[in-house]
Parts: C-alpha cells; structure tokens; sequence
C-alpha cells in the first residue's frame, strides 16, 4: 500500500484542506453577521428618530431619573394628520387600519378556511384540483401591487355601486385576496396535523364527513388556523402599496365612519410624511414606525404563544 | 329464572333494518355544503383570471393610443409632461438596477448563511438565528425605506461621491436585507433535504467537512438553491415601497446607480397618489406598466418551477 | 471472551495451523451515546486479509462496533469511545489523531446504497481527488471498477449517473468508490440486506475476491450469509445481567467453523440454532 502510516501530526496536506475549511466558515459566520447587524441597524435608526417623538423623556433630579411626558404620546395616537408637524398623530391611519384588517378578516377567514378544507378533505386527484392548487402557488409570486391594480378595476371602478370606490371596503376586500393564500396553507396544515384515527373513529360512529370535519376535525385544527390568520393579519397591516392603488388616501382628517367612507392605513401615513421634506415629518413617521412594529411584534408574539400552547400530544 | 331471562332477551328491540337510504336531506345538505367549500377553493382561480383579465383589457385600450413600438423603442417615460413619451425601458433599467444590486448583496450572503447553518451551526445557534432572521423579513416595506432614505443613503452619501440623495444603491442594497432572509431559508431546507446518507458516505471517504459541504451536499441541493435563487429575483422586481420612498421618480434610462430613477412598480405608486380620471390614458398606462410587471414576474415563477421539477434530485 | 493473539486459521486447501498478522485490536472497547452505554468492554483481534464477520441480534452494537474503527461515530453528537482501538498497532482514539486521516485508511459501504447524484466516474473518482492522490484518474477509476466487477457492465457509460444503476450495481458501485482510495481495511455494514438473491450472492463473490488484498470486516444479521463468507466470526449480545439498558456485549469470538458447529457458549448456540435473535 503506498498509504503513509498513520501519525499523530497532521500532514502538511490536510493542513491546507482545514486551512480552506475555516476561511469557508468564517465567511459563513461574517454573512450571518452582517444580517443581524443590518437589523440592529434598522431597529437603532428608527428608535433614535422616533423615540423622542412618541415619548419624550427628559433627565429629572428625583427617582427613577427620568420623566416621560406620556400625555405627548397619547396626544399622537389620537390627533390627526396635520399641516405642522408637531400637530400630527395617527389617529385616522391607527382606525383606519383596524377597520380594513378587521373586515378583511370577515371575507378571508371563511374564505381561506372553506378552500384549505375542500383541499384536504374532498377534493378529487382531478385537473380541477391540480388548477386551483398551482393557481394557489402562482398567487403567492405575484408582486402585492398588481392585487392593487386588480382592486382599483374590479372593486373600486365595476363594482362602485357596492363598495363606495375608493373606500375602506374596497381595501378590504383588495387584502382579503391577497392574503387568502396564506391561510389557505395554514388550514392545509393544521388539518394534515390532523391524526387520521380520529377521523376515522368518528366516521366509524356513522358520521357523515362533514359533521366529522365540523366537530372533530376544524377544533382539533382551529389553534393552527387561528395562528396562520394572525399571521395573515400581520402581513396585512404592513401592506402599502396595493392599498395606495386602489385609491386609499394619503391625508385623512376623519375617522371612517361606514364601510364606503375613505380611509387610510398606517403604513401609507408613514409614507406620506417620509416623502415630506421637513425634519419634524421624519420623526413622526419614525414614530409611527414605532407602534407599527410594537404591533407587529405583539401579533407574532401572539401567533408563537397560540402555536406552543396548543400543540397537543395525543 | 331462565325463562325471565329469556324474555328479558326477547324484548330488546331489534335494531332498525339496515337500508341503503340515507336520508334525502342529509345527503342533499352534504352535497350543499361540498358546493360552498369547492366554491371557496376557486377564488383563487377566479382571481387569477381576475389579474389577467383586469391587465389586458386596460393594456389593450393603451395600445390602441400608442404603438407598440413607441413602447419598445422610446427612451423616454414622460405620460405626464406635455411632451409625452412612452417607452418603457426608462422603467425596466430602474428596476433591473435595483434588483441586481439586490441580488448582489442578498445571494452570496443568503447562500453563505443557509450553509453555515445547515452544515456548521449547533442546533441551539440554529435555534436562535433562524427566528432572528424571521424577524428581518416580517419587517413592513416602508420602514425599509425609511431606512434606506434616512440612513442607508446618508452613509453611502460619505463613502461615495456624488451619490444623488435619491439613487438606486441605497433601496438596492436594502432590499437586498429584505430578500436574504427568503433566500436563505429556501436554500437552508434545500440542504437540509439531502439525505444524511451522502453526507456520511463522504465522510467515510476522508473528506472533511468543508469538502463534503460544498463538493456533495451543494452539488445535491442545486434545484432547490436555483429555484431560491429565481424567486428572489422575482421578490426583488415585484419590491414597491423601498424603491418608492429611497430611488425617486425621475424616470431615467442610466446604468449610473448614483442618479434618481424610477421602477415600474414606484411608477404606479406615484400615478395612483394623483388623481387620475378613469377613461384617461394616464390610467391606462397603469396597466400597461402593471402587464409588463405581472409578465416579468409570472414567466420567472415559471422559470423556477420548471427548475425544480426538472432537476429535482432523486437520491 | 477475548480471544487470542495467535489464531488457528482454516484456509481453503485444509486446516492449516497458520499464525495470522493482525489488523485492527480492539482493546477493552466501551461505546457510550449519551448517558446510554451501547457496548462494553469489547476486546478482539482482527486478522489481516481475511473475512471477519460480526453478527447478533438487532440493537445489540454490531454497527456501533464496526464504526468505531474507522471513527464515524465522531459524527453523532453525544457518542463517547473509551478503550483503545489499534489499527497497525497505533491507536486511533489517541489525541492527535485526525478521523480523517483514519478513514482514508479504513473504508466503509453501508447497508443502503448511497451512490452520490453524480455520473459512475466522478462517484469513484470523489475520494482520490479529495484526498490529493496523484496519478492518471482514468486508470484508478478503472482499476477501482475492475476491483468491484463492475467494469464490464459500465465501462460504457461512465457518465451516466450512478443513481441510473440496479440496487446490487449500485453496492459495488459504492464498493469500487471506497476501493478507489487504497484502504487497507473495507467495512461492510450489513452490505447486502437491501439487496435481492443473485445481487447478494454477487457481493458475496466479490468479498472472497476482495480479501486477498484487503481486510473485510462485515456487520450482518444474516446468520447464513456469516458461514458462508467469514473467515472468524465474532457473536455480539445484550448482556443479560443489566436491566433496563440495551448494552451489547462480545461473548465469543471464533473461527467460523468452529462457532457455527461446536460453539463454546450456551448463548451462541442458542442464537445460532434460531431460539431468539
């Protein structure tokens, strides 16, 4: 054999292999690093503008060393958009969001629900299926504002009559299509999790499938569900730009008041004031960011704390 | 005593005679409910065919007004100024600009994060990382573009003369952050996916670690890295918000990353913030930029697809 | 049960009292993954060119043994070797010594064909470039299929891919990649399990061919395939005396011939004649 013995020092030659190895490593690690930073960034930039704006403290002599004006914060949470920066709040956008995102709920959740059950529990291996599920994949790729362009055509020019134009219920319905999917794929796979003894008890008991899907299935599924709903409402609220196409405004100075009534969201509030060349615009959208992303984390929050919850071990 | 038992026996009721009919109502009300549900899945048809439909009808009235091959061999993007051009390629290099520093920036370091933590990272890195960079792609578009307007673009503005404070680096490079996070979890469960017995048996081959990453398990994952790859660059094309706020709305056809231009998706942003009359052909032009957008995008969707089930690995 | 230094070996042309070099010593070898022991005290000697067989009933360590020799086990988290395991007399568990170095030396083919997702060529041609080994790649791809009788049935389509092969193609097809490296020792983990009669009697072949030049160490369930093939088998069981652990232990360790008609333990001839196992 033309195999050296074995020794106790490394060969010149495999030195150079793990030398190659951890310059591989280190860029590895480097690149993870640099997407952690970049977060750190981002979360350190918006929190330096926008702070001081949604909360301003100053250094006081007595315990704990610091005063919070919090009356500053509520007046920003429920003033409106105004002229003058130091005026301006979010309330129309904070309602304006709940009231979109809380109809868009009423359209999707049965929607997406009704499609993830079909999916699973009847659909036939025909072409029909196969159609409704690649149009399912295709839906996903599609860039958010094209549903905008759908929005502004279907529900905001044909169907005027209905939804108002340019109206909350347009953006509600705008969104429930574009987050359909999501819970589509959160009811598939709650209902896979599903274990098939269960189902298979309960038809075994002479009932038919769809007082089997009704009380032991969508329960033993609803955790699941309920979780890739919350995720659907969290994408929702941060969506821009299919709502400013379809027609939701920049500068609202009410609160809606019916499904028709104009209306717009925080994100597009956020927009409009950082498109505004003034200082005092940009550390209010930065406050703005602010409750944007406390509300987004509380959701996630909420999403994690439902999914552990409820993981059953049967 | 048997004989009371015996009775006991006789008078239980023998059960209903087993028949084959169901009854009526219940049938037709599982029926009933079988329509609704199959309904409900073909929403996502009806929408599909909604996109399409609600594109090409307004693009179709577009083109009655302007030929094709103003579209296609104009340099300029001007339908708002009195002297009006059409030519979409202003359009197309905004965007191409941007994603491909997107991609130059999201790819080498997504690809280098998924392999790490596939094939170096402890479980409890792995545990910790992966939701960190959740986090990066949960963040909204437009606090990106904050970011990129209000902080990206005044640090790049020191290292780079003449960075116009508008440009395309500052939203590319930010976008870039945005997409790493998709690229890397694609490609991280692409990897994942190879079967631990390659891996082993490259081992027991005396390969190191470094040499059964890249020359075993890369090489098995290729599909699923390339099909990451395309659906990055489809994310970075369909991106509207960051390039909005960050890259301006100075239509320009340039391959100088440090000017203000405009992609096909801030166009339409802008066009709808105005107040645009329905028959007019400014709100036309909408759905022609739209229709190139969608064409863009769904024929690299295709192309990813088609990726994944022709070279899907069988191991 | 340890078994001596010098054997009594039974070659093919009649019992010849022959003295055999040895390979691979396992020295009081204890094997734990966790908290969990899976073997202990595991003491034998392996001869060099022969066909050594391990076998006992499943869960019992036999591949947890054989993977100690060549240090696979360094790849399961957890996996703990005391003892000293002496292949050419060095210990490969000394610190200082690299596992990679020790593979190159002692090749291994597992229970299910793993060809890699690329052509017949570059399956065998993966571990000498990895390893640096200089010379005309052709020849050694040639060699190493010629070594695994496979040569002839691919010798045409070298870049085809070598997931396009039957399963028993396959196994040699993962035999001649490890040959291509020159090992000294080949590990055989349950070689032929996934693979259909006339495939396993093939590999089977092969091995009695392979074992002029290398030393084969074999994992099998296959209590017939044990007799027929090895040269000294080793029995590994559950040792009786503990309760709630699966701990493997060596109770005898013979030639062939000698465990198959006249063993010496009262659990071997248990094992052997089908009481349990």
């Amino acid at each position: 054999m033309t195999t050296p013995t074995l020794s106790q020092a490394p060969s010149g030659e495999l030195r150079w292999r793990y030398l190659q190895g951890r310059v591989f490593e280190a860029l590895g690690l480097l690149s993870i690093l640099v997407g952690l930073i970049m977060l750190a960034l981002l979360f350190y930039s918006v929190a330096r503008d926008g702070l001081p704006r949604l909360i301003p403290c100053q250094t006081s002599q007595a315990f704990p060393f610091l005063e919070c004006d919090f009356a500053a914060t509520w007046r920003f949470l429920t003033s409106f958009p105004s002229r003058r920066p130091e005026d301006a709040g979010i309330a129309s956008a904070l309602v304006g969001s709940a009231y979109m995102v809380g109809l868009m709920v009423i359209f999707a959740f049965p929607l997406g629900i009704g499609a993830g059950i079909y999916l699973e529990e009847y659909a036939p291996k025909n072409w029909l299926t196969s159609l409704i599920q690649i149009n399912l994949a295709n839906l996903a790729g599609v860039p958010s504002i094209i549903y905008g362009l759908l929005g502004l055509q279907l529900f905001v020019r044909y169907l005027f009559a209905i939804t108002g134009g340019r109206s909350v219920l347009s953006g509600a319905l705008t969104m429930a299509l574009l987050v359909m999917p999501i819970i589509v794929i959160a009811t598939r796979e709650a209902i896979r999790a599903v274990p098939d003894e269960l189902r298979q008890a309960s038809l075994a008991l002479g009932a038919t499938r769809w007082q089997t899907i009704r009380y032991h299935i969508l329960p033993y599924a609803m955790p699941g569900i309920l979780t890739g709903t919350i995720l659907a409402v969290a994408r929702a609220i941060g969506e821009t730009a299919p709502l400013i196409t379809i027609g939701a405004l920049t500068y609202i100075a009410f609160l809606p008041d019916s499904l028709r009534s104009s209306f717009t969201v925080l994100p597009i509030q956020i927009f409009n004031w950082v498109s505004r060349p003034q200082q005092g615009f940009y550390q209010a959208a930065a406050a703005a960011i602010l409750v944007l992303l406390v509300f987004l984390l509380s959701m996630n929050g909420l999403a994690i704390y439902l999914r552990n919850r409820f993981e059953r071990k049967w | 005593m048997a004989s009371q038992q015996s009775e006991l026996l006789l008078t239980v009721t023998s059960p209903r005679p087993l028949t084959t009919r169901i009854s009526f109502g219940r049938k037709a009300f599982e029926q009933v409910i079988r329509m609704i549900l199959l309904l409900c899945g073909l929403v996502s048809v009806v929408t599909t065919i909604g996109i399409i439909a609600v594109l090409i009808v307004e693009t179709v009235e577009f083109f009655q007004q302007v030929t094709l091959a103003q579209f296609l061999l104009d340099t300029q993007w001007t339908p708002v100024f009195v002297d009006k051009h059409f030519g979409i390629w202003p359009l197309i290099t905004g965007t191409l600009m941007t994603s491909a520093i997107a991609l130059a920036v999201s790819l080498p370091l997504g690809l280098m994060t998924a392999t790490y933590l596939s094939e170096y990272a402890s479980q409890r890195a792995r545990a910790v990382i992966k939701p960190i960079l959740e986090i990066l792609a949960g963040v909204p578009t437009v606090v990106y573009g904050y970011f990129a307007l209000l902080f990206i673009t005044p640090l790049l503005q020191r290292v780079i003369p003449d960075l116009a404070g508008f440009n395309a680096i500052s939203p590319g490079v930010v976008m870039g952050i945005m997409i790493l996070p998709l690229v890397a979890s694609l490609s991280e469960d692409a990897l994942h996916a190879v079967p631990v017995a390659l891996r082993e048996a490259a081992y027991g081959l005396g390969a190191t670690r470094y040499e059964v990453t890249t020359q075993v398990v890369v090489p098995a994952a290729l599909s699923g890295i390339t099909a990451s790859i395309i659906l990055a660059v489809s994310r970075a094309v369909g991106e509207t918000m960051i390039v909005a706020v960050a890259a301006g709305q100075r239509p320009t056809l340039t391959l100088d990353p440090r000017r203000p231009i405009q992609t096909m998706t801030a166009y339409i942003v802008q066009m709808s913030l105005g107040d645009t009359p329905v028959y007019s052909l400014d709100y036309q032009t909408l759905f022609a930029v739209g229709f190139t957008l969608f064409v863009i995008t769904f024929i690299l969707n295709l192309i990813s697809d088609a990726v994944v089930r022709r070279y899907r690995e069988t191991y | 049960m340890v078994s001596p230094l010098r054997f009594n070996l039974r070659t093919s042309d009649g019992l010849q009292a022959e003295t055999a070099e040895v390979a691979v010593t396992f020295r009081n070898v204890s094997v734990w993954y966790g908290h969990d022991l899976a073997i202990r005290d595991i003491s034998l000697d392996i001869p060099r060119r022969q066909i050594t067989a391990i076998i006992g009933p499943s869960g019992c360590g036999k591949s947890t043994l054989l993977r100690c020799i060549n240090r696979m086990n360094d790849l399961i988290p957890g996996a703990r070797v005391e003892g000293e395991l002496l292949y050419d007399g060095i210990n490969v568990y000394a610190p200082g010594i690299d596992p990679v170095d020790v593979r190159r030396r002692v090749g291994m083919v597992f229970q299910k064909p793993n060809p890699f997702p690329k052509s017949i060529y570059d399956n065998v041609a993966f571990g000498p470039r990895v390893n640096g080994i200089k010379g005309n790649m052709d020849e050694i791809v040639e060699r190493a299929l010629r070594q695994a009788a496979l040569w002839d049935e691919v010798k045409d389509k070298l870049r085809e891919s070598g997931l396009a092969l039957s399963g028993g193609q396959q196994q040699r097809l993962c035999i001649a990649r490890a040959l291509a490296v020159e090992p000294d020792v080949i590990l055989m983990d349950e070689p032929a399990s996934a693979l259909d009669p006339i495939a396993t009697l093939k590999i089977e072949d092969l091995m009695q061919e392979l074992k002029k030049d290398y030393t084969i160490i074999i994992v099998t369930h296959n209590m017939q395939q044990a007799a027929r093939v090895s040269d000294m088998t080793a029995f590994l069981s559950i040792d009786r005396t503990v309760e709630d652990q699966r701990v493997g232990v060596l109770v005898e360790y013979s030639p062939t011939e000698e465990l198959f008609t006249t063993p010496r333990e009262r659990e071997t001839e248990d094992y052997i004649s089908g009481r349990f196992g």
